[in-house]
């Protein structure tokens, strides 16, 4: 399958994208923000970075960005859209999700490993997951502490659309350990549709032992196992 | 006509503000130890081409709904309308 991979000035993590792409044997076609086109992707990622260097919010210059319009229309329309880190930051701003992702309690930058408990996989990103499976995948953020007002919290539990929590390694609750102070220790959401994804680790940086966690693997091989046992899953290829 | 607009974006009272937070307790050990709260927002100073100041408002209001301010955790106000030059644009 195809992965295009978002790159704006300032995306940092797309090439780390990029190799676990082709680590997993997939194709990965680097879509430059200028641009409209999506080069047949099955599956957008928006990497982390700093995109158009954060001003004013992160997020919320590269909204406007010529490939975002496309990245837009394509999520509308079902297609897949993978937001990691800075990624989820402009989802959030591109209100393709809810909530925002504001500086860290500990006010400091945080680049460390963390263990998130997979909470639903109802979606083509962690269908490959079960339920409650612990994953080890690290941050590395000074924004990334998950708010939203309480109405939206209780619709995303209802829905159950919280796709991953920050927890201890032993899977508790992570209390006073979590990276920075997300309500209800979330630590990536999906949309009602269930085909856009945002999270602020980073399952690139996860991807083979060397690592220290091949654990964000699993990610990457659920959204290929999700694109190839369903015709229907990338809507929006076309675009 | 060309007016200065400062606009004050600053997160939203309910939202947690760890930046205030750090500065209020900077602030009680430096001796100010009447200072009840920090919040920490930002400042912008635009300058904007208009007929008068009504409509230069609310164009600077929609600016806050649609770019300035996150409508999901920040609150905006326009602090000060002045003119600049009266030319016309």
């Amino acid at each position: 399958m195809r992965f295009g991979i978002a790159v704006f000035p300032g995306t940092w993590s797309d090439r780390d994208c990029r190799h676990a792409v082709e680590l997993a044997g997939h194709e990965a076609v680097m879509l430059w923000h200028k641009d409209r086109d999506l080069q047949g992707s099955d599956c957008v990622i928006l990497p982390g970075g700093f995109a158009y260097g954060d001003y004013l919010r992160a997020g919320a210059v590269a909204r406007f960005a010529p490939l975002m319009e496309s990245v837009a229309a394509f999520a509308n329309n079902g297609g897949l859209v993978w937001g990691i880190c800075n990624g989820f930051q402009i989802l959030c701003e591109a209100h393709l999700l809810p909530g925002a992702l504001t500086r860290n309690s500990s006010l400091e930058f945080r680049c460390m490993p963390t263990w998130l408990r997979v909470e639903t996989v109802d979606s083509a990103f962690t269908a490959g997951c079960a339920r409650g499976d612990l994953l080890q995948v690290p941050v590395s953020h000074g924004e990334g502490r998950y708010v939203a007002d309480e109405e939206t919290l209780a619709m995303l539990e209802r829905e159950e659309r919280v796709a991953f929590r920050y927890v201890r390694r032993d899977g508790s609750s992570a209390g006073d350990e979590s990276p920075n102070g997300s309500m209800h220790d979330i630590a990536g959401v999906v949309n009602a549709r269930r085909n856009v994804l945002g999270m602020m680790p980073h399952p690139e940086r996860a991807c083979e032992q060397l690592l220290g966690s091949s654990d964000g693997m699993r990610l990457f091989e659920s959204v290929a196992t999700s694109v190839s046992g369903s015709g229907a899953m990338p809507v929006g290829a076309a675009l | 006509m060309t007016f200065s607009v400062e606009v004050v974006v600053a997160l939203k009272p309910v939202v947690n503000d760890p930046q205030g937070l750090v500065v209020r307790d900077g602030l009680h050990r430096l001796g100010f130890s009447g200072v009840r709260s920090v919040r920490v927002g930002k400042h912008l100073e635009l300058e904007v081409e208009g007929d008068d100041e009504e409509a230069v408002r609310a164009q600077v209001e929609a600016m806050c709904e649609q770019l300035l301010r996150n409508t999901v955790i920040e609150d905006s106000r326009i602090a000060s309308v002045r003119v600049l030059s009266d030319a016309a644009a």
